[in-house]
């Protein structure tokens, strides 16, 4: 995929302006956060289980080499296959071998962020084979010809009327008087079309939630059962993930379920958790014929031992994006590349760069709510200011922003020279102001009162009036 | 009766330059509570605004002219929960590369508390004997709220204010879309913020809108005062210490 973070501003302007988007967005709170907020409530345990699942991820984190060596032994004992790659195009090429391997025409998906970070779906067509989109979310996008939007819930940012749109221009061949008024029907329909592309896969490709090392197996976890038929019904199912999924455990993978399903649904658990470890043996009713690991590096390595580490937590719950008032503005697609929201905001610039995404870990107020919900505590906000010191280190803000700090770092630094700019700043606003008490247009807040007002100063610099009524009290 | 503790005021460039009466009003509120205050000459910004656009150098060199202007002080109170936030919280970190200056930063930040719940939790402040005749609803500034805890103090003293009623309006603890320079940097989706936030006001029924940080209170005042509308914005503190001139965004006698 091919990044418009650069493009983040001009986005957001669009995503503003959209009033499907606009409604849809409204339904991230009451469908995701309230539920949320519900869901721990119910957990007494719940900080507790937040601290465990920390002490997991960091104990793996820094022992990845181990525990990812240990989980190919399993998988390889199992009768599977990993597959290490360091970026994107490797991954790639390396679906696409088992792919033409097993003269593969079409591939089932479940849904896979690290497939859409790979952009593995434009690699497959673009060398004849079909891939085909089973999570709901996924699919409406996919014949929308779009990027997903959210991390668990690709389609979040439409409307159901745009959405019956898509299925009457894509799904020619039913009646065109049908029905597609709710989201019940919609659901139907979209089953009825999947079904037999089901049975029909050549390869099923799935993400994964976790990896486990302790028995080489991985999990998924869906609302709607599409993971399990991808994985179980073809010749061959790949499993993408990136390095940092794996755990320990099933006991660890255990705790941190508890944490996942409630951060992203306020589910207490997902419809489907399924746990794969390795092809169908000889007694199995199903199963995949071969199983293969593409273990996806794409720069993480690097993250390793340095300031975004914690990064590496993550579990891609989404419950940072639910809370993120900038992300419920503009929605994600406004972000320009796979990850949106706090999340994205400070792996985008790892995996692509901060000259490309630089706008990503400026555009948040540091209101801490993405922090505060994260169910693995990672100090977002603190990473993204990481992010801005890089960037200012290497002059990449814009010069007039650099230079307004600078002036104003100036006299900063300089308290006593300060007192008397501030209190002549207060008396000459004080002045233009005090006729109605604010101003409707100030040249240096100019995209401020573009849409607000300014309250004026009230006339005097606190510092001056208080010396003023101490009379000559001597000062420290 | 044990000797007054010596408070330093912070007065942040915010209440500084735009409304020094907030400042005269933390003061009261303080001397009434049993504390000597004292406002350190040599003060300007905290330097979040440095520090929060990557510029850690000089939010350094601002934070060591903060440590030496309110060294000596019982405690350093601030009418700010983002500015408390900067010195309390974020200070510590700003000199991870430098022990030294981390020690002071340290104790400095175990000195230093945000206004309101100062007085509740050292001072042990039970009420106010202020009035304010109105209907009031309450914004929780993001970083008091989730960097500091400051949630039950400033409803526990406004409870006590004759007169007022507190009416909470929904996701009162969700953010304005001020975040400082955000504001200026990225104005339409700011603007976005502070109108859901406007009209989460509005729905509450108030006539007037409190808050503890001037930087929300000055968005949101401003996205208000742009509609047309006349929910009177003031700082909590204003209210708390019984002062009633003009609202923010209100010409002087009233609007």
């Amino acid at each position: 995929m091919k990044p418009t973070s650069r493009a983040f501003k001009a986005n957001a302007r669009h995503a503003l302006g959209d009033p499907n988007l606009q409604r849809a967005m409204v339904n991230l709170r009451t469908g995701f956060a309230e539920r949320r907020a519900h869901a721990v409530a119910q957990l007494p345990e719940w900080e507790e289980l937040r601290e465990q699942a920390v002490a997991i991820k960091k104990d793996t984190l820094a022992h990845l080499d181990f525990y990812l060596e240990a989980f190919e032994q399993k998988v390889i004992a199992n009768g599977g296959q990993v597959h290490w790659c360091r970026d994107a195009a490797e991954a790639n090429e390396t679906v696409l071998a088992i792919c033409r391997h097993l003269g593969a025409t079409t591939v089932t998906k479940g849904k896979s962020m690290i497939g859409e970070e790979m952009g593995v779906n434009d690699h497959l067509e673009a060398n004849g084979i079909t891939p085909i989109e089973t999570d709901l979310g996924e699919y409406i996008i996919q014949i929308r010809h779009e990027p997903p939007s959210h991390i668990i819930a690709p389609a979040v940012h439409l409307v159901k009327e745009q959405i019956a749109q898509s299925f009457r221009e894509t799904h020619r061949d039913l009646d065109a008087a049908r029905p597609l008024n709710d989201s019940r029907q919609m659901c139907d329909e979209a089953r009825a079309i999947l079904r037999p592309r089901f049975l029909a896969a050549d390869v099923g490709i799935t993400g994964a939630n976790f990896l486990v090392a302790e028995t080489g197996s991985s999990i998924i976890v869906t609302n709607e059962g599409n993971g399990d038929l991808t994985q179980t019904l073809p010749k061959a199912h790949i499993v993408l993930a990136s390095l940092e999924k794996v755990v320990p455990t099933l006991e660890d993978a255990a705790t941190i379920l508890r944490l996942l399903a409630r951060s992203a649904t306020g589910q207490e658990f997902s419809s489907y958790t399924t746990v794969l470890t390795g092809p169908r043996r000889r007694d199995d009713a199903d199963g995949p014929g071969e199983y293969h690991v593409v273990l996806l590096d794409n720069g993480r390595s690097a993250l390793l031992g340095g300031e975004f580490e914690d990064m590496l937590r993550c579990i891609r719950c989404a419950a940072c994006l639910n809370h993120c008032p900038v992300y419920r503005a503009i929605g994600g697609q406004s972000y320009g590349w796979v990850y949106p929201g706090p999340m994205g905001s400070v792996l985008t610039p790892s995996l692509i760069g901060i000259e490309q995404a630089g706008n990503l870990p400026n555009a948040s107020t540091f209101c801490g709510q993405c922090e505060s919900v994260c169910p693995m505590k990672i100090p977002l906000p603190k990473m993204m200011r990481h992010w801005r010191e890089r960037e200012f280190q290497r002059h990449l803000p814009p010069r007039a922003y650099r230079l307004g700090l600078a002036v104003w770092g100036f006299f900063a630094r300089r308290p006593a020279l300060y007192r008397h700019v501030a209190d002549a700043g207060a008396r000459v606003l004080g002045y233009v102001g005090r006729g109605r008490g604010r101003f409707r247009a100030l040249p240096f807040a100019a995209g401020w009162t573009r849409t607000r007002d300014m309250p004026a100063p009230e006339g005097r610099s606190f510092m001056s009036l208080w010396t003023e009524r101490q009379g000559q009290r001597k000062s420290r | 009766m044990t000797e007054k503790p010596r408070v330093a005021l912070f007065v942040t460039c915010l209440v500084d330059l735009f409304r020094p009466s907030v400042g005269f009003a933390a003061v009261k509120l303080l001397e009434d509570a049993g504390c000597a205050v004292e406002v350190p000459r040599l003060q300007s910004c905290c330097g979040q605004p440095a520090y929060n656009s990557g510029d850690r150098k000089s939010a350094q060199a601002i934070a060591r002219t903060v440590i030496a202007a309110f060294a000596g002080f019982d405690y350093v109170v601030v009418p700010s929960g983002s500015c408390a936030g900067m010195i309390k919280v974020h200070y510590p970190a700003l000199f991870a590369d430098d022990p030294a200056s981390a020690d002071d930063a340290r104790e400095l930040a175990a000195r230093t508390h945000e206004l309101i719940s100062f007085l509740v939790d050292v001072m042990k402040v039970e009420g106010v004997t202020a009035r304010y005749d109105g209907v009031a609803t309450y914004h929780d500034s993001c970083s008091g709220l989730r960097e500091l805890g400051v949630k039950a103090q400033p409803r526990k003293l406004l409870a006590s204010v004759a007169g007022l009623t507190l009416k909470e309006m929904r996701d009162c603890e969700v953010c304005c879309g001020f975040g400082g320079t955000f504001a200026i940097k990225y104005s339409d989706i700011s603007d976005k913020i502070v109108e859901e936030k406007t009209g989460n006001i509005r729905a509450s029924g108030a006539d007037t809108l409190l808050a503890g940080d001037m930087g929300c209170l000055l968005n949101m005042a401003g996205k208000l005062e742009r509609a047309g509308d006349r929910t009177k914005v003031r700082h909590i503190a204003e209210v708390l210490a019984g002062v009633a001139g003009p609202a923010l965004g209100e010409p002087e006698g009233g609007a």
